[in-house]
């Protein structure tokens, strides 16, 4: 396939499913799951085929689309990945066949038809791929807001409890966000005007001078927008809501991808766009990720609730992924960036058993669950794996990108480093508790007659265990692809990483 | 030299746990005889390289093997690569060889347990976890099998875990090992960020170039994991709780291997501590708080897993603190992690087959007189106990005995202290070790109509009996012409300093033979001359109840950690709601104009507003001008 055209081909699929989906007839409910699961498995062996094709040390953008779109303002659809981008592409692809299959029944209780669920859900995978390849800085703007329509529709059409009160929380906390971040895109526009042309080409926009003040004012724009997608504390308020309210599969992908677009901004826009408010405002950024992390975790041990539990949890971790991209050290970059793919995965396995259990138990809170170990040993162990994973204990691959984080982190902030790290110990408590109250002692009432994962769901849950698994011992095909690219933006950003003490010293 | 084979040591019995857990029932029939040869294979490797070792020069004894580059990003760089030396070897022959007695044992004492296949596939995972722990060649490898055997340990802690308290045991000592972990990965982050390099032969190499200051740091940091793993004081409440797991897990993980990874990583980065004498006083200090701590503890246990854990506890705070006393002390700390390996696996398998004979039923209180109906279990455990207290010609006087003479001879107040701490330990084991023995084994049966005492079948005694060999001749052969220290100095190089010393050997002998003869004496008199009740004297000193309350451990971290911790969580929960999410409500029903706002904002709730405010903003500004310092 011709270069340019692997990108635009990995967007259109999944539109083609959902027209697919709105032709067939009515009650052909069970036809709209297989093509969309098919679909979405083409489109997860079109990005892995990409995948090989990406040039590992390449630090441009690679599979570049650039066509004119509305000339008169200067507006571009223009695509491309790096090796950071590709890595939450193929995040995306691989997580939603898995999320299509685990979650086969979940449309069932929804205020619309399973056709509009899953033409929702595909739609929402090309505004994925697509936020996450668009080089051009309306482009990305207009799937960072088009992207809220599907998971709007998915989480009060679909979800269950107060769905329609959350939806809204968070379509109002994301375009109170999308504004801020439009204001600071139209400044831009205006102030490449002046200097020779308007644009909102990501790479010439990075080339503009401004004064500092202006600096900061649209770097808060940027970064107030994704800290609220992140999210990050005290941002964070409307995502345990609406991970409670979601189904689960829309849970996975609003936590494990969509919330990733926050980070993934604070990387592609922040630092490239405004290099010297990067550096202002770092000390502010790593007190709101540590705060973010010991917060999120203090959280997560007093929920009652599965789902608000592991909304918490990726606080925490999103705090964590932050601190790595503004560390502004290679390991900390990378360790960001696998951890956003890591994240992805774990928070999967843990939303998808938790659903399961919730399904079958007919309530999600922790109280209500007690000895499954004995009753439905799979289920139980796949939630134990899930859990180790969220803890990031060594072997698994959570653990890699946490540890290159930590590190990353204390060669050039220490001691944010050491409080975050406390974070290791509270993870133990968050992760241990619910599962001694749901998985050990005696089998309680209610629990008694509930039934073992089926073929369906085990066949779901395994890529995601062995991806846990493998990348924890393994992790070198992932960062093979990170490390030139955040290498290249720590280098970007003006930043190289703290020599050892011993070598600054004699001056190495 | 590199190597090819290092690898099959951890992959054999990684493979059988890999299977009995992806098998599931289907292997319950053959899973324990397939656990069992696998962690037997491991031990053939294990000699088979210590053959090769034995006959290679000194200096050509190490062998490393380079698997695969597992992480690296800008100069951090960490392979998955294994590294036999002298010091590991001596661990991998104890991981493999108690370990494959105790899975011997454990076919037969898990017989009737429905689940003894999990059983199996939690001891494989354990064996290749503790291997993975003393031949990873870097710190970042150590710690993948360091929290690797916390999670086996975990595992068979909570294996019954449909008992609440078992469970709440396992998740304890899970957390306790965590405070541990977090030292070990800041150790590992100082190190990286001081030495760029987090290989074992990287950080010797460049050891001498860092500060004292950034040694020391690292050398706490690793005391805080060793502390963890190893039961030490301030960590040390997990390791009697944890004795709810099957006795063969205490006897192996609890007692001979786990539990002394915290010896290991002190003596394996003794170019750390040599180099910052603060951190190294520090280890001293904490084993010797510890050997007296768990000492005291033990002499008030009627359980008897729970004294031999507290017991365990105070052995290893010997180690600690031979491993705290420099080059002069290593070798015997580590002589007495062997000899205590084989006496205290030992004795739990003893303790294991006594309750195996009694329904179960730990109160040595219901015990007394099973001499008569369990010969081979009393001469092996007799054996342990004569080792463990120190008497002369067995395991323990050799390697005990040596710990006491490097205390004394330390130099100053330091040495003295350390010293006196040491030979009074000696002394109260001895009272609490014969306590236990008569307890068992002596006096008159105390056991109600229900028991019927019996020797365990041969399944469960040959292991022991091995393991008594093991406690009556290893230390003498360690000590046969200095025979271990000199395998492991080119690893710990001692340096040999022939000061005046304060105490001859001889004289610490006498010593210590003298104090262990009066705590043997004290308990005789307590125990045997006079009878013992059924149910424990209330009318007890107040020592003897702090020592029954663990010397309020639990509830030191009840009060200090647990309570303000929960309490601190829900208030954080409440502010979430109320502050934080409340600010959010309050600016969307502001814009929309409804007059709700008017009603959040009522008198007394705009005042601690005001002040959680002004309170956030004290903290977040202090916040961040720590973290640009």
């Amino acid at each position: 396939m011709n270069s340019s055209n692997w990108l635009t081909t990995l967007g259109v699929l999944p539109l083609v499913g959902a027209l697919l989906i709105s032709v067939l007839p009515k009650k052909s409910d069970l036809n709209a799951k297989r093509i969309a699961f098919i679909t979405t498995l083409i489109v997860a062996g079109v990005t892995i085929a990409m995948a090989t094709q990406f040039q590992r040390d390449n630090v441009e953008m690679q599979f570049v689309v650039n066509r004119s779109w509305i000339p008169s303002l200067g507006i571009n659809f223009a695509l491309g990945v790096d090796g950071i981008a590709l890595v939450l592409i193929l995040l995306s692809a691989l997580l939603a066949p898995i999320v299509v299959l685990a979650g086969w029944n979940e449309s069932s209780g929804g205020r619309w038809s399973t056709k509009t669920f899953y033409i929702l859900l595909l739609v929402l995978e090309t505004m994925m791929i697509g936020v996450f390849a668009a080089t051009d800085v309306f482009l990305f703007y207009v799937f960072f807001e088009a992207m809220l329509i599907p998971v709007y529709f998915l989480i009060g059409g679909y979800g269950t409890g107060t769905r329609s009160a959350a939806a809204v929380k968070f379509l109002l906390y994301s375009l109170f966000g999308g504004l801020l971040m439009l204001a600071s895109i139209i400044a831009l526009y205006v102030i490449s005007g002046e200097q020779g042309g308007h644009t909102f080409d990501i790479g010439a926009l990075s080339q503009l001078h401004m004064s500092s003040t202006t600096q900061n004012l649209l770097f808060l724009g940027f970064f107030i927008a994704f800290a609220i997608k992140a999210p990050l504390w005290p941002f964070h308020t409307w995502l345990p809501d609406a991970a409670d309210a979601a189904t689960p599969g829309t849970s996975v992908l609003l936590l494990g991808v969509l919330d990733k677009v926050g980070t993934f901004g604070m990387i592609r826009y922040c630092l490239s766009l405004f290099p010297e408010a990067s550096k202002t405002f770092t000390p502010v950024i790593i007190v709101l990720a540590v705060t973010s992390i010991i917060y999120g975790a203090f959280l997560a041990i007093g929920q009652k609730d599965f789902k608000r539990l592991i909304a918490f949890t990726s606080i925490s971790h999103f705090g964590f992924i932050t601190m790595g991209i503004f560390a502004m050290t290679s390991q900390g970059q990378s360790g960001a960036t696998l951890y956003m793919f890591n994240h992805g995965f774990s928070t999967a396995a843990l939303f998808l058993v938790a659903g399961w259990m919730a399904t079958r138990r007919g309530s999600s809170k922790i109280a209500d669950f007690g000895g499954l170990q004995r009753v439905t040993p799979v289920m139980a162990w796949v939630f134990f794996f899930a859990g180790m994973s969220s803890l990031a204990l060594p072997g698994l691959s959570s653990f890699v990108s946490e540890f290159l984080v930590l590190v990353g982190t204390y060669t050039r902030y220490p001691v944010a480093a050491v409080v975050g790290a406390f974070g290791i110990v509270l993870a133990a408590l968050y992760i241990l508790i619910p599962i001694q109250r749901s998985l050990h002692g005696p089998t309680t009432p209610g629990n008694e007659s509930l039934t073992d994962l089926n073929l369906r769901e085990k066949v779901a849950i395994a890529p995601v265990i062995a991806v846990i698994l493998v990348l924890g011992f393994y992790p070198s095909p992932l960062l093979n692809v990170i490390n030139p690219a955040s290498e290249h933006v720590v280098a970007k950003a003006g930043f190289s990483d703290p020599l050892p003490t011993i070598d600054a010293k004699v001056g190495k | 030299m590199t190597s090819n084979s290092l690898v099959y040591l951890i992959a054999l019995p990684l493979f059988g746990a890999a299977v009995l857990l992806l098998a599931g029932r289907r292997s319950d029939r053959w899973g324990h005889i397939l656990a069992t040869l696998l962690s037997g294979g491991s031990f053939a490797v294990g000699l088979y390289e210590f053959s090769q070792m034995l006959s290679r020069s000194t200096e050509n004894r190490v062998v490393t093997q380079k698997l695969f580059n597992w992480i690296s990003v800008g100069s951090f760089n960490v392979d998955a690569g294994l590294m036999l030396d002298q010091l590991s070897i001596c661990f991998v022959l104890l991981i493999t060889g108690v370990g494959t007695l105790i899975h011997i044992y454990s076919i037969a004492y898990m017989s009737h347990d429905l689940d003894r296949r999990r059983f199996f596939a939690y001891l494989n995972l354990f064996i290749a976890a503790m291997l993975l722990l003393v031949l990873g060649d870097s710190y970042l490898n150590l710690y993948v099998g360091w929290e690797g055997v916390g999670l086996a340990s975990y595992l068979l802690i909570g294996f019954w875990n449909q008992k609440p308290a078992y469970a709440t045991a396992a998740k304890k000592a899970f957390v306790a090992n965590r405070v541990g972990d977090l030292g070990l990965s800041l150790a590992i982050m100082i190190a990286f960020a001081t030495l760029g390099t987090v290989s074992f032969s990287g950080v010797k190499e460049h050891a001498s170039q860092a500060s004292t200051g950034a040694l020391t740091a690292i050398g706490i940091m690793l005391l805080i994991a060793a502390t963890g793993k190893s039961a030490q004081f301030p960590l040390q409440a997990w390791l009697g709780d944890a004795m709810a797991g099957p006795t063969p897990v205490s006897a192996l993980i609890h007692a001979a291997t786990m539990v002394t990874a915290g010896v290991y990583l002190i003596t394996r980065s003794n170019f750390i501590f040599d180099a910052a004498p603060t951190a190294q006083l520090a280890v001293a200090i904490v084993g010797a708080i510890t050997l007296l701590f768990g000492a005291v503890i033990g002499m008030a246990k009627d359980d008897i897993k729970k004294a031999l854990a507290a017991s365990t506890m105070s052995q290893i705070g010997y180690m600690v603190l031979g491993a705290g006393l420099g080059p002069a002390g290593y070798a015997f700390a580590i002589m007495h992690l062997l000899t205590h390996g084989f006496f205290k696996a030992g004795m739990f398998l003893g303790a294991g087959s006594v309750m195996h004979g009694m329904n179960d039923e730990v109160n040595m209180r219901r015990y007394g007189g099973l001499r008569r109906f369990m010969p081979i279990t009393f001469a092996t455990f007799g054996l342990g106990y004569l080792a463990i207290i120190g008497v002369p010609p067995f395991a323990g006087f050799y390697s005990k005995d040596k710990i006491i003479e490097v205390a004394f001879n330390a130099g100053g107040v330091k040495g003295v202290t350390l010293g006196v701490a040491a030979l009074l330990g000696a002394a109260i084991t001895a009272f609490y070790m014969t306590r236990v023995v008569i307890l068992t084994f002596a006096g008159r049966a105390r056991w109600d109509g229900e028991a019927h005492p019996h020797e365990s079948p041969i399944l469960m005694w040959a292991p022991m009996v091995l393991l008594a060999v093991g406690s009556v001749v290893s230390g003498f052969l360690f000590t046969q012409g200095d025979a271990l220290r000199n395998w492991l100095s080119p690893v710990v190089e001692p340096i040999e300093i022939h000061e005046a010393e304060l105490l001859s050997p001889a004289v610490v002998s006498v010593l210590a033979l003298a104090l262990v003869l009066l705590g043997v004496g004290f308990a005789v008199v307590k125990y045997l001359r006079s009878d013992v009740p059924v149910v424990a004297p209330e009318n007890v000193s107040i020592f003897t109840k702090l020592a029954r309350r663990d010397l309020l451990q639990d509830d030191f971290n009840e009060l200090v950690f647990m309570r303000p911790g929960q309490k601190l969580t829900e208030v954080l929960v409440e502010t979430d709601q109320v502050l934080i999410d409340g600010a959010v409500r309050g600016v969307a029903r502001l814009t929309i104009g409804s007059g709700g706002v008017l009603r959040t904002t009522q008198t007394g709730f705009v005042r601690s507003y005001a002040m959680w405010i002004l309170l956030g903003a004290i903290g977040f500004i202090a916040a961040i001008w720590m973290v640009t310092l």
